[in-house]
């Protein structure tokens, strides 16, 4: 399923099971538990088209298969990127992967964030710890077309100094005049120079027109409840916030059933939702 | 295929002794048979070697955590309701590879699987699990994507139907208006009549194909005498019916009743013990595991049943997001009455009782949702 | 360029622009401008707590310090933000340290004379303690996520 402008409307895979190899072309070191998969395809020829905000199902041999959201350029189709956390026997495999390894790659799978939708808005992204993996894809879409926006700010919160991803290219865009930029860290020790106190602080003197704003946001679902109530008190559309929920997820297609949040999967009628869809079941618990 | 009651030109009468040739017919044409027959005390679906396998004069009596065999005092073939196993169990298999792949040198092989279809004939298939095997290929063809392991398995499916006389003791499809009478999907349907001496089928043609299959098996046109009495018969059956269930504004009564204290109630009583996902015709969800050989470079992807009782179903780093038995309860409960409305647009319950008979202690779904019902929007009292 | 008067800055401060003009006046007349270096200390651990800030530009870090940890900074607070509550709950102690990060500019206030106005005038007390809530509750708020550390591994 190609569309005319792949990055924006979602792709779906030609054949959903099918596991295609992908080499490790570089695997880097971002803080001590997260790290970024570079891959290429096996063969070295072909893409993955995807859209920001969509996910891989990503293979170790004989050990597993995870979600991970996509955080490429999605201009640069060529290079897959996959920015995870250490946190089980899959991401452990992972991590002791080597330049030349194989891996196995499902996918594009997913809702991606509503890049076209909004154009002509103000764009506040809120990004709260390895949240900004997804969205990373979003900033480069969105820079890539940068007249069609109106203010475009990022808030991004890190647990500490150390904790910060992408370091440099959080300096780059920092220094662009058309994007702000603001980081805080949960905590710091003394010396730290920049914001402390939880991203949802950056929220209420951010600059950006409420009233013509979309909010894209991503990170722990407490993190993205309390942003969602600092953006709605801000005066921001219930429609046109966006979040990234993130479940467990064995099949991508809807079939496992593992990924289900009341009535939507995650997999397939996500990750990306529409705050107004999801909101009364966002309150609820062990939902 | 005619909805309307027994259309004249539509039904015909099949003499009980000639049964065994419509067997004997849908395997010469190269189907497995599948059929109900008693083993380990129940009545389970399994490969039908003849009619002689058939639960000839037996009967169940099911209840809320009880099922029992006991001979009937006639020599009914199809005298008993649905057990514990549905057509799930050939359809969508609790246990399937999906593919293998060896590893070396640096590569990646995986080898297809045997993509040969299978030609599978079900005999004895309630309208209950008529609406299940149809909620089924909703479910898992009739979305973005489809499964292809269930649309093999599904591909040739010959379906002779069993309208039942008789409901059971946990039986509700008049409630969910699945039942009793099979009105779709099935190629031929039967309606089995012992009276005044006789022993026959009342025969429905769905389909062509069913049409092809009869006319290989002695048979006559039904009478209108004839007609009348399995109308009569299955009639009576929905008005039999062993629990009812009240599905008026279901799904919001479930959505504004999350925090209902009767989850806690019910919470209290069940072992989350999964029998009733493993029973339920409609339950799909499944799980997949890597099983490697000892060196590491065989792998298979093996596709099983799971379910969403298990602790770990569903969670995120961090920890299970359903925790508590409670919670479990109520996301299969509110999925199966709720959430597929939403998902599929039809009910996921087909109510056939099977949750209610082989829950080991007797959790009653009719029960639970009459009681909700009944207190529609209570919350705990304040201590 | 024209020096703004104190009244006119807290005129234009969001924190103080609805209070009633006398009572800004009165305000105006407990304050006086003030300027902290990169790393300057605002005030320690312990103090008497007499005085706020209400902060110009520039960012304040709230620190304490840990034996065997170091100092940590808690929260950073920036300009048109209030700096310290403490003046208005007994005992009047300063619970942290606070450190100018940067060049900072702030209006500090006499506490102790605001204090004993509102006790003079409840409705004045009435008009601090409505605003001072909300900047504690915020406080509150922000840190009990911060307590959650939502990013840590889990």
């Amino acid at each position: 399923m190609r569309s005319p402008d792949p990055a924006i409307a979602p792709i779906a895979p030609a054949d959903p099971m099918a596991v295609v190899s992908y080499r490790v072309r570089r695997l880097k070191r971002e803080t001590d538990d997260t790290f970024t998969l570079e891959l290429q395809p096996r063969n070295g020829a072909g893409s993955m088209d995807f859209a920001p905000g969509q996910f891989n199902m990503v293979y170790v041999f004989g050990v597993g298969e995870i979600p991970i959201s996509i955080s490429g350029d999605p201009a640069k189709p060529t290079t897959l990127l996959h920015t995870t956390r250490e946190v089980g026997a899959v991401t452990r495999a992972m991590r002791k992967l080597k330049v030349g390894d194989l891996l196995g790659v499902r996918g594009p799978f997913g809702s991606p964030w509503p890049i076209a939708e909004i154009r002509g808005s103000d764009v506040v992204i809120v990004a709260g710890g390895i949240g900004l993996a997804p969205l990373r894809s979003a900033l480069y879409r969105i820079l890539s077309r940068r007249e069609q926006y109106g203010r475009v700010v990022l808030l991004y919160g890190a647990r500490t100094p150390a904790d910060i991803l992408y370091r440099r290219e959080l300096e780059q865009w920092r220094a662009r005049f058309d994007l702000e930029v603001y980081a805080t860290v949960d905590r710091a020790m003394s010396g730290w120079r920049g914001n402390v106190g939880v991203v949802t602080t950056l929220i209420a003197r951010a600059p950006f027109d409420a009233r013509n704003a979309a909010a894209l946001v991503c990170g722990p679902e407490v993190m993205m409840r309390f942003t969602v109530q600092e953006l709605l008190k801000r005066g921001v559309s219930p429609q046109a916030i966006h979040l990234s929920m993130e479940r467990n997820m064995k099949c991508a297609i809807g079939f496992c059933g593992h990924c289900q949040f009341g009535p939507v999967f995650v997999c397939k009628d996500g990750p990306v939702f529409r705050y107004d869809r999801v909101k009364d079941w966002l309150v609820k618990w062990e939902v | 295929m005619s909805n309307t009651v027994f259309q004249p030109d539509r039904c015909a009468i099949l003499e009980r002794k000639d049964f065994p040739r419509l067997i004997e017919a849908l395997s010469a044409k190269g189907y497995r048979v599948v059929g109900p027959m008693v083993h380990d005390g129940a009545i389970v679906y399994d490969e039908l070697q003849s009619a002689d396998n058939l639960p000839a004069g037996w009967t169940d009596e099911q209840d809320g955590g009880s099922y029992r065999l006991k001979r009937r005092s006639d020599a009914a073939l199809f005298g008993h309701v649905v057990g514990p196993h549905s057509l799930k169990k050939f359809l969508h298999q609790p246990e399937t590879r999906l593919w293998r792949a060896g590893h070396s040198a640096g590569r990646m092989e995986v080898l297809p699987e045997d993509e040969t279809p299978s030609k599978l004939a079900f005999v004895g298939v309630r309208s209950c699990d008529l609406h299940a095997m149809a909620i089924l290929d909703k479910v898992l063809m009739g979305g973005d994507y489809v499964d292809p392991g269930y649309q093999r398995s599904r591909q040739q499916v010959f379906v002779v139907a069993v309208n039942c006389g008789q409901p059971g003791g946990t039986c509700f499809c008049s409630s969910m208006n699945t039942g009793p009478r099979a009105t779709f999907g099935f190629d031929l349907a039967l309606t089995e009549v012992i009276q005044n001496g006789t022993h026959h089928f009342v025969v429905e043609v769905g389909t062509e194909r069913g049409a092809q299959v009869l006319s290989e098996v002695p048979h006559r046109p039904a009478r209108d005498k004839e007609r009348q009495t399995a109308v009569s018969l299955v009639a009576r059956a929905a008005d039999q019916m062993g629990r009812t269930l009240d599905t008026a504004g279901i799904k919001e009564l479930l959505y504004r009743n999350h925090e209902h204290p009767r989850w806690d109630d019910v919470a209290a009583r069940c072992l989350t013990c999964a029998n009733c996902t493993m029973v339920c015709p409609t339950c799909f969800c499944s799980t997949v595991e890597e099983v490697t050989d000892l060196t590491g470079r065989q792998v298979e992807r093996r596709q099983k049943w799971d379910s969403c009782f298990t602790m770990d179903f569903s969670y995120i780093h961090g920890g299970s997001v359903r925790a508590s038995a409670k919670s479990r309860y109520r996301q299969w409960l509110t999925h199966k009455l709720a959430t597929w409305l939403d998902q599929f647009g039809t009910s996921g319950c087909v109510g056939c009782g099977r949750c209610i008979t082989w829950c080991p202690v007797g959790i009653d779904i009719t029960e639970e949702v009459r009681a909700i019902r009944q207190s529609d929007g209570a919350t705990l009292a304040k201590e | 360029m024209k020096t703004k008067t104190m009244e006119e800055l807290l005129a234009e401060s969001a924190f103080f622009k609805d209070l009633a003009p006398a009572d800004r006046r009165m305000l105006a007349g407990c304050g006086r401008n003030v300027v902290f270096k990169p790393g300057e200390y605002v005030f320690h651990e312990g103090e008497v707590s007499n005085q706020f800030h209400l902060l110009r530009a520039g960012k304040v870090a709230l620190e304490i310090r840990v034996p065997g940890r170091g100092a940590i900074i808690l929260q950073t607070v920036q300009e048109s933000e209030v700096l310290g509550w403490t003046w208005m709950v007994p005992p009047y102690r300063k619970q942290y340290d606070a450190r100018a990060v940067e060049l900072t500019r702030a209006i500090v206030f006499d506490g102790a004379c605001i204090r004993k106005k509102c006790q003079e005038d409840p409705r004045l007390g009435y008009e601090f303690f409505k605003r001072f809530a909300v900047v504690i509750a915020q406080r509150l708020s922000a840190m009990r996520l911060q307590l959650l550390d939502l990013y840590a591994k889990p």
